[in-house]
């Protein structure tokens, strides 16, 4: 199925899950935040969050600003 | 409380004490290095910071703004930076929230125009509302606009952010006479954002009675940032003992400092 990871197209099997996602970007102990559909994801719930067909991911972190 | 003791009384914000009225942002500096050597330089206590994307699959190894600086030394102060409707900013603070493990200070700013960056203040007060009444606490960029100002304490802002100038134009207090109006009026604290460019600017602010200043580009865009963000704390502090200290009143002529009796000549 395809999912919508910061505005990129990804194909991914059923069932992938926000922690697959996570350590697929290679950001596992990192500090980030996560939305699907404009919804946050807690953290606490990446294992058991699975995505569906067309949902749309943002990841995000803190970057220098003012 | 003498007026030197008023000068020296903490920044409250949400019900913490801070001993700088200096906040900084994070943005524009060459590298991290620089960032925190400023950071370090201009004794904020209370830093800003923007939410973006990670970069996916670009520079893992560079390190991550929060591990240089650390949510353990510092207040983070997230951003709404580059946000034109409520909606947007409303989302963002959720991101900052979950980011900071339920930390629910944040900076409101929603943009109504690309040149001048001047708020959107019907979008601003809409999300103002929404951010209070999902638990936030909210520091809010503003227009020197009195009444708007006020609404905004009404509501709940935990602190009240006219800006100076255009944020980046480092103008200085164009309309001083505005910002004091909000500093007599308001109970929370008022604070400059934006529009500060150099030392004397932030003097001013200061002595206009207003309670910190928010600036990131004065520091970030100087010549030597880190020299910069010393000589803004300085200024604030300066600022501050100025305005508790009170200035003497302006006279069209001269009046001499010596005295004119006892001359010999």
């Amino acid at each position: 199925m395809e999912i919508i990871v910061n505005g990129q197209s990804q194909e991914v099997p059923e069932g992938y899950t926000a922690e697959q996602l996570v350590n697929s970007l290679e950001l596992v102990g990192k500090r980030i935040a996560m939305e699907v559909n404009e919804e946050i994801v807690p953290k606490s719930g990446y294992s058991a969050y699975a995505f569906m067909a067309g949902d749309r991911v943002e990841v995000v972190h803190a970057v220098g600003g003012g | 409380m003498s007026q030197s003791a008023k000068a020296s009384q903490p920044l409250v914000v949400a019900g913490t004490s801070y001993q700088s009225r200096l906040l900084v942002g994070t943005g524009k500096y060459k590298d991290m290095n620089e960032t925190r050597q400023a950071i370090e330089a201009s004794g904020a206590e209370i830093v800003t910071f923007a939410v973006r994307r990670s970069n996916i699959g670009q520079n893992p190894d560079e390190p991550n703004l929060l591990e240089v600086v650390s949510p353990d030394k510092y207040t983070l102060l997230p951003n709404t930076a580059a946000c034109y409707t409520a909606q947007d900013a409303v989302r963002t603070c959720k991101l900052a929230r979950e980011l900071l493990d339920g930390h629910d200070l944040v900076k409101l700013e929603v943009l109504g125009d690309e040149k001048t960056l001047f708020p959107d203040i019907k979008q601003t007060l809409i999300a103002a509302e929404e951010l209070i009444a999902d638990g936030f606490k909210v520091m809010v960029y503003t227009s020197d606009d009195l009444i708007i100002a006020k609404e905004l304490e009404a509501m709940g802002c935990v602190a009240v952010m006219p800006l100076a100038a255009p944020i980046g134009s480092g103008l200085g207090v164009r309309n001083p006479y505005n910002i004091r109006f909000i500093v007599e009026e308001l109970n929370v604290p008022v604070l400059v954002d934006a529009g500060v460019g150099t030392a004397s600017d932030a003097a001013i602010a200061m002595e206009l009675g207003c309670d910190g200043i928010l600036m990131n580009t004065a520091i970030a865009a100087a010549q030597d940032p880190v020299l910069m963000a010393s000589a803004m704390k300085k200024a604030v502090e300066a600022g501050r003992e100025a305005f508790f200290a009170g200035r003497m009143p302006k006279k069209q002529y001269a009046s001499a400092s010596s005295p004119l009796d006892g001359t010999f000549f």
